[in-house]
C-alpha cells in the first residue's frame, strides 16, 4: 500500500480546515458548472437554430420562372421562361443528379370552410415527394399526398397543423370534408408540428396541399409556381442546378450559364453559412470555456498559495514528528484528488439540475433545450482537477524537499 | 549516545555564506542531562536540530547510537525523528487546528500504532503532563504552560530515548517555566537523554552538564556534579 498517512489523520486535517477545503472545492465547483452550462446552452442553441433551419427542407433548392439576361442562338435576351409540369416529369426523367423533385402550383386565399369556420389561406397542388423533401411529416393517423391521389386526381387535402387548429379546434380532422372555394375535399392528414424559420411562400403549417393534377383540374392550371428539387446526398446542389439548366435550356432555348433564365434559392447555401456560422460559435465558446478554466484554476490556485504558509509550518512540523516525505505527499495527493472530485461533480450535478429544470421554463423557442455534453463536463473536471492538482501539489512538493527545520522557518 | 566531529554547518543567505557551527565535538552519553548556553547567533539552536535530524550539516561526522546519521536517507530520518528523538520547541509548534488530544496522537499515526493502543498512551500521557481535562482544546484556548505541557507530551507519545528542548521556557513566565523544567528532570530522572537549549543559568544549572557555545565553537563542556 502507498504509505498514506492514516485516513483518520487526513479526514481530520480536512475537517478542520474547513474554510480551505470549502473555497477550494467551490471554485472547482464553480469552474465545472459554469464550462457544463456553457457547452449545453451553446449546443442547445446551435440544435435549435439547424433543426428550425432544417423545417424547410434538407438539400434542397427551389426554382422560379425567370427573364433570360443573355441572347442565345439568334434570340434575344429578355424572354421570360416558365415551366410546365411536363418539363418537372422530363427533368425526373432525364436528370441524374435529382433525388426529388415535385413541381408546386399555388394559389393565395383559397376560401377554406369547414362548418362555421371560414378562413383564406394557401393551397399548393405537388406530388408525393414534396412531403419528403420539405420535412413535411403526418401526424399520427394521417398521411401525406400519395401516388394514387396524383393519377385519380382524387380531391383529397393535407393540411399544416395551425390550419387544422383553425377550423377543426381540438376534433379530429381526417375523414372530415371541408371546403375548398366551394369545392368538397377530404382531409387525409395534418401535418405534425415541425419549426420552420425560413420559407419562400409562408409557413407549411397553415397551408392546404392538394395532388398537383386535381390542383391542375380545378384550377386550369398550366404554369407551375415554382418546383423543388432535392439533389443526392452524395452530390452538391451546384450539379444539379447545372444539369437542370441544361435541360430546361435545352427545351426553352436560353443559355444554360444564363444565370437570371430562372430564379433559384438553393437552401444548401444558407445551411452552409449557418454550419460555418455554428463553427465559429463554437470556437467562441470554447475560447470562453478556456478562459473560465484558467479563471477557476487561478482561483485555485490563489487559494492555495494562500494556505502556502499555514500548510509549510505544518509541513514543517508533520515532519519533525517523523512523516515521511511520501506521507505528506500523498495526502497532498489525495486531498487535492478528493476536492476536485466533490467539486468537479457537484458542479456537475448542480449545471445538470438547471438544465434539467430548463424545459419547464419555455424558453425553448428562443434558445433551444440545453443539453449536456458529458464528455466535455468531464474534460473540464479533468483540466481544473490538473490546474488545482498541480497548484496543490508543487509547493507541497517543495515544502516536502525542505529539511525539516527550513519548513519550519521559512514564513 | 550522540558523537560528533568536526561537524560544520554553513547557511547561504543570497550571496552571503555564514557559517553557524566551525567543527564542533561533542560527545553525549545515554541518560545524561545536558545543557546547553551560549548567546544569540552562538549556534546553539543549529547545533540542536541537527541533533534532533531536522537539518543535516555540511560537513563533518555526526553518529547517533553509533548509525552515521549523514548517510541516512529521508525516510530513515523520519523514522529517527518519530521513534528516537522527542522534539520541544520554544514556539511549541503544536498544529493549530487541532485539539490537545490530536497534537499528541500525530506522532503515533505517523508510526502506525492500532486505535486502541493510541487512544491509551495518549491519555497516559495526558495524564502524565496534568493536561486530561484539557483532551479537546486547541491550542488557541490553552495557556502557554499547557501548550508546552502538550508539546512535551507529543515528544514522548513512542517513548524515544533522546528529548531535545530549544528554549522550552522561552515563552513562558517563571512559574510556568518551573513546571516544564521539573518535568524534564522527572524524565532524566527516568533514564532518558535530555538535552535543553536555555539562556536561563538557573535552569541550566539543574543539568548536570553545561556545553557553552560561542560563535561557532564548544567554548566550555564541563560537569556541574
Amino acid at each position: 500500500m502507498v504509505p498514506l498517512l492514516s485516513l483518520k489523520q487526513f479526514f481530520n486535517d480536512m475537517r478542520r480546515q474547513k474554510l480551505r477545503t470549502l473555497m477550494t472545492t467551490f471554485g472547482i465547483f464553480w469552474g465545472t458548472c459554469a464550462i457544463v452550462l456553457l457547452f449545453a446552452f451553446g449546443k442547445g442553441i446551435t440544435e435549435a437554430q439547424l433543426k428550425s433551419q432544417r423545417g424547410l427542407g434538407e438539400n434542397i433548392a427551389i426554382f422560379w420562372p425567370g427573364i433570360t439576361s443573355k441572347e442565345f442562338k439568334g434570340l434575344p435576351k429578355g424572354r421570360r421562361i416558365r415551366f410546365t409540369e411536363d418539363d418537372i416529369a422530363m427533368i425526373k426523367a432525364r436528370a441524374t443528379t435529382v433525388s426529388r423533385i415535385s413541381p408546386e402550383y399555388s394559389r393565395w386565399s383559397v376560401t377554406i370552410k369547414h362548418g362555421k369556420n371560414t378562413y383564406n389561406q394557401q393551397v399548393i397542388g405537388i406530388w408525393p415527394e414534396f412531403g419528403e423533401m420539405r420535412n413535411i411529416i403526418p401526424d399520427v393517423g394521417s398521411r401525406f399526398i400519395n401516388d394514387l391521389d396524383i393519377a385519380g386526381r382524387r380531391r383529397v387535402i393535407f393540411i399544416g397543423d395551425r390550419l387544422k387548429e383553425d377550423l377543426f379546434g381540438s376534433e379530429p380532422a381526417v375523414g372530415e370534408t371541408i371546403l375548398l372555394d366551394g369545392v368538397p375535399f377530404t382531409v387525409i392528414g395534418v401535418m405534425k408540428e415541425k419549426k420552420q424559420d425560413s420559407s419562400y411562400s409562408g409557413r407549411d403549417n397553415r397551408k392546404g396541399f392538394i395532388p398537383s393534377s386535381t390542383f391542375k383540374t380545378m384550377y386550369s392550371a398550366r404554369r407551375l409556381n415554382d418546383f423543388v428539387v432535392q439533389c443526392k446526398p452524395e452530390l452538391t446542389m451546384k450539379q444539379t442546378k447545372d444539369e437542370i439548366y441544361g435541360i430546361l435550356g435545352g427545351r426553352y432555348k436560353f443559355d444554360p450559364t444564363d444565370t437570371e433564365a430562372l430564379s433559384v434559392w438553393d437552401t444548401t447555401e444558407g445551411f452552409a453559412f449557418l454550419k460555418t456560422f455554428f463553427m465559429a460559435f463554437s470556437a467562441f465558446l470554447v475560447g470562453i470555456g478556456v478562459a473560465t478554466l484558467i479563471t477557476g484554476g487561478i482561483g485555485v490556485t490563489n487559494i492555495m498559495n494562500v494556505v502556502l504558509e499555514e500548510r509549510t509550518k505544518e509541513i514543517g512540523i508533520k515532519m519533525a514528528l517523523g512523516a515521511r516525505k511520501s506521507m505528506i505527499l500523498s495526502q497532498f495527493v489525495v486531498e487535492t484528488l478528493m476536492i476536485t472530485a466533490v467539486g468537479g461533480l457537484s458542479g456537475f450535478l448542480f449545471a445538470y439540475l438547471i438544465v434539467s429544470i430548463f424545459p419547464y421554463l419555455n424558453l425553448d423557442e428562443f434558445i433551444g433545450v440545453p443539453m449536456i455534453d458529458t464528455s466535455i463536463g468531464l474534460l473540464a473536471v479533468v483540466l481544473i482537477g490538473i490546474v488545482g492538482f498541480t497548484a496543490g501539489i508543487f509547493p507541497a512538493r517543495r515544502a516536502a524537499n525542505l529539511q525539516p527545520v527550513q519548513a519550519l522557518k521559512l514564513f | 549516545m550522540i558523537e560528533m566531529k568536526e561537524l560544520r554547518k554553513a547557511y547561504t543567505t543570497g550571496k552571503v555564506e555564514f557559517e553557524a557551527l566551525k567543527g564542533i565535538d561533542l560527545s553525549i552519553k545515554h541518560s545524561e542531562m545536558v545543557a546547553v548556553v551560549g548567546p544569540s547567533g552562538s549556534g546553539k539552536s543549529t547545533l540542536m536540530n541537527i541533533i534532533g535530524c531536522l537539518d543535516v550539516p555540511t560537513s563533518g561526522e555526526y553518529r547517533l547510537e553509533d548509525d552515521p546519521v549523514n548517510e541516512m536517507t529521508s525516510n530513515q530520518l523520519a523514522d529517527i525523528r518519530n521513534k528516537k528523538i522527542g522534539f520541544v520547541f520554544q514556539a511549541f509548534n503544536l498544529l493549530p487546528y487541532a485539539t490537545a488530544y490530536e497534537n499528541i496522537e500525530v506522532p503515533l499515526l505517523f508510526a502506525r500504532v492500532s486505535g486502541k493502543k493510541r487512544r491509551e498512551r495518549v491519555n497516559e500521557l495526558l495524564a502524565r503532563v496534568g493536561l486530561a481535562d484539557k483532551a479537546g482544546n486547541k491550542p488557541t484556548e490553552m495557556s502557554g504552560g499547557e501548550m508546552q505541557r502538550t508539546a512535551i507530551a507529543r515528544s514522548l507519545a513512542n517513548d524515544p530515548d533522546l528529548i531535545l528542548a530549544d528554549e522550552p521556557t522561552g515563552n513562558l513566565d517563571s512559574k510556568s517555566g518551573g513546571e516544564i523544567v521539573k518535568i524534564f528532570h522527572e524524565l532524566w530522572s527516568a533514564g532518558k537523554t535530555v538535552i535543553i537549549i536555555t539562556h536561563d543559568m538557573n535552569i541550566a544549572e539543574q543539568a548536570q552538564r553545561i556545553i557553552r557555545l560561542k560563535d561557532g565553537l564548544v567554548e566550555g563542556n564541563g560537569n556541574l556534579a
